[in-house]
């Protein structure tokens, strides 16, 4: 499969990633190596299986849907690399 | 006290022959002193540790029983979330980060009484199988410390193998248990899915990854597992219904049915790994097992499949970066845009970022019928085909990697080299598999090769009954590394 800059560009933008000339060089060249040996795949016959997702066929355990304590505000901004006093601050985004 | 296994420390402890504060100043003080020689400590959380030792402490002055490893030291892979303690995920992109939350087996070993001393160096993201992709450089080899210790779950083992803590946690999504215990020379345990919490485990891929035990010996990792084990309402994919329990009641194998998949040891292994894992099989033989050949059928589309599924995991999951709620964040962004894409591209490392471009990919239109689709599809025959196996035999024995340890560097710009790396264990989590790996002997170097035997879905007891009869008729596991390079 050939990858190209074009390729390159359009799964920078669906990863949300910009990458540097050298990283784009490596990918491409790695890219390309490792769909090879992912072409084998389209040997196998799997008309008709089932896909599957999951290791098991289990239905999601749920919990009860009772009221709990919800974290601490205070921790939790924190960790924000910009903050007010109760808020994540992002940049403007409406003129 | 460094080379006794954790159940004899805990019974020290238990008997006031040594105090739990004693425990954590002897590892931690080691890990500060010796100036981390093999790279395995990102985190030493002495002072936590302490407080948590004299509360443990007052418990087992009282008289109070608490549980077979209360006391014991433990340390922890860095993407296992700890309350107040930094969990890195040995990247950039969790730079400052302090979790809010524990893990919940975080939770459970605090229960059970044991004390956690630190966290462990990784691959970034638990993405790689060298311990080489962190962001705090790599993780050296115990047995010769020019070599790999194995990935993701690199720091886990080497901690063990280096006497620098009596028990540690990994995560396995592709066998980053597994593969640093053979490399390590350690015993491991990747549980069936859904035995162990994953809630607080960073999700690196979320259908496959699983939380398990690494310690000296099979027995000291059943206690673990035992404690870590159990339902979890914040986890929906948690459907055990309640923790595992381990007897000791076999003293031999008769009866048991072990498979040897024969194209294992084919091409592309090397012969010293073969000539172990056969004796290993051998020695199962002796013990009682009966041992049948078969061929493990879609073996060359394993590692295809298991990437496919564990990149557009990831690509999911680590969407979740966005540089405003928690860790790195780009100081040149101007626009909301600018902060989603320079952080993430400045925060993550080339293998984090050719995962989650990989995973884009085979998620994307016009490519995800030939991949993703195609990949779970292969999914489901494979799981159909371990069922079948199962009805042939009780656990099947196979090598965990095709080398010994290799050098640092040696395949880390050869992702697709080091991804086949990962032949012999990516199938087990496929098919959310238990495996028990441990050491069978060593490579004409001196290097550990392990083992690992495979068990249908909550056949953990089973796995443990033979990785203990194997370590009662041999003394692999008793080794400890001298360090030289080789």
């Amino acid at each position: 499969m050939n990858i190209n800059n074009e390729l390159i560009t359009y799964l920078e933008d669906l990863s949300c990633l910009t990458l540097t000339e050298e990283e784009k060089r490596r990918l491409a060249v790695d890219l390309k190596d490792i769909l090879s040996g992912m072409a084998r795949l389209g040997e196998l016959d799997t008309q008709g299986v089932p896909e599957r997702s999951h290791p098991f066929d289990h239905v999601n355990c749920f919990r009860d849907d009772a009221a709990q304590a919800s974290m601490d505000r205070e921790l939790i901004l924190k960790n924000a690399p910009h903050r007010n006093n109760e808020m994540f601050i992002a940049p403007k985004t409406v003129e | 006290m460094f080379n006794l296994n954790a159940l004899e420390l805990s019974s020290l402890i238990r008997e006031r022959k040594l105090g739990a504060a004693e425990a954590v100043n002897a590892f931690t003080g080691a890990a500060e002193k010796s100036g981390n020689p093999y790279n395995t400590f990102i985190t030493v959380s002495k002072e936590y540790a302490l407080e948590r030792a004299k509360a443990v402490q007052a418990r087992i002055d009282a008289g109070e029983t608490i549980s077979p490893l209360a006391g014991v030291p433990v340390a922890l892979k860095d993407n296992i979330s700890t309350s107040g303690i930094p969990t890195t995920c040995a990247s950039k992109m969790h730079d400052g980060y302090i979790p809010v939350f524990s893990a919940e087996v975080v939770d459970k070993l605090e229960r059970a009484g044991m004390i956690i001393i630190g966290k462990l160096n990784m691959d970034e993201f638990a993405m790689g199988g060298s311990s080489e992709t962190g962001a705090f450089g790599p993780v050296l080899n115990p047995w010769d410390t020019s070599r790999v210790a194995g990935g993701s779950s690199g720091g886990s083992a080497a901690a063990v193998a280096g006497r620098e803590a009596p028990l540690t946690l990994g995560t396995d999504t592709g066998g980053s248990i597994r593969q640093p215990c053979s490399f390590c020379g350690v015993t491991g345990i990747k549980p069936t899915y859904g035995a162990v919490s994953r809630y607080g485990a960073v999700a690196y891929a979320s259908s496959l990854d699983q939380i398990g035990p690494i310690g000296k010996n099979i027995d000291d990792c059943a206690a673990l597992l035992s404690v870590i084990s159990g339902p979890d309402a914040k986890d929906s994919t948690c459907f055990i219904d309640k923790p595992f329990v381990f007897g000791d009641a076999r003293e031999n194998l008769n009866g048991v049915r072990i498979g040897l998949p024969r194209n294992y040891f084919a091409a592309g292994i090397e012969e010293d790994v073969r000539h172990n894992v056969t004796a290993a099989a051998k020695e199962l033989e002796a013990a009682g097992a009966i041992i049948g050949e078969f061929d493990m059928p879609l073996m060359d589309y394993m590692v295809p499949v298991f990437y496919i599924i564990a990149c557009a995991e990831a690509s999911s999951n680590l969407s979740r970066y966005d540089g405003l709620k928690y860790g790195y964040r780009s100081a040149a962004a101007k626009t909301l845009s600018e902060v989603y894409r320079l952080s993430r591209s400045e925060g993550f490392g080339l293998e984090v970022k050719r995962r989650i471009m990989l995973g884009s990919f085979v998620l994307s239109s016009g490519y995800y019928d030939a991949y993703y689709k195609k990949a779970l599809q292969i999914r489901a025959l494979i799981k159909e085909e371990y069922n079948r196996l199962f009805e042939r035999f009780d656990m099947i024995l196979s090598p965990v990697s095709p080398t010994s340890a290799y050098k640092i560097g040696e395949n880390i710009d050869d992702p697709m080299k080091m991804y086949m790396g990962d032949i012999y264990t990516v199938s087990v989590n496929l098919a959310g598999l238990p495996a028990a790996v441990f050491p069978c002997g060593f490579d004409r170097l001196g290097l550990p090769v392990g083992v690992q035997l495979i068990g249908n879905a909550f056949s953990e007891a089973k796995l443990i009954e033979a990785a203990r009869v194997y370590q009662r008729r041999t003394d692999y596991h008793t080794k400890t590394p001298g360090g030289e390079a080789k």
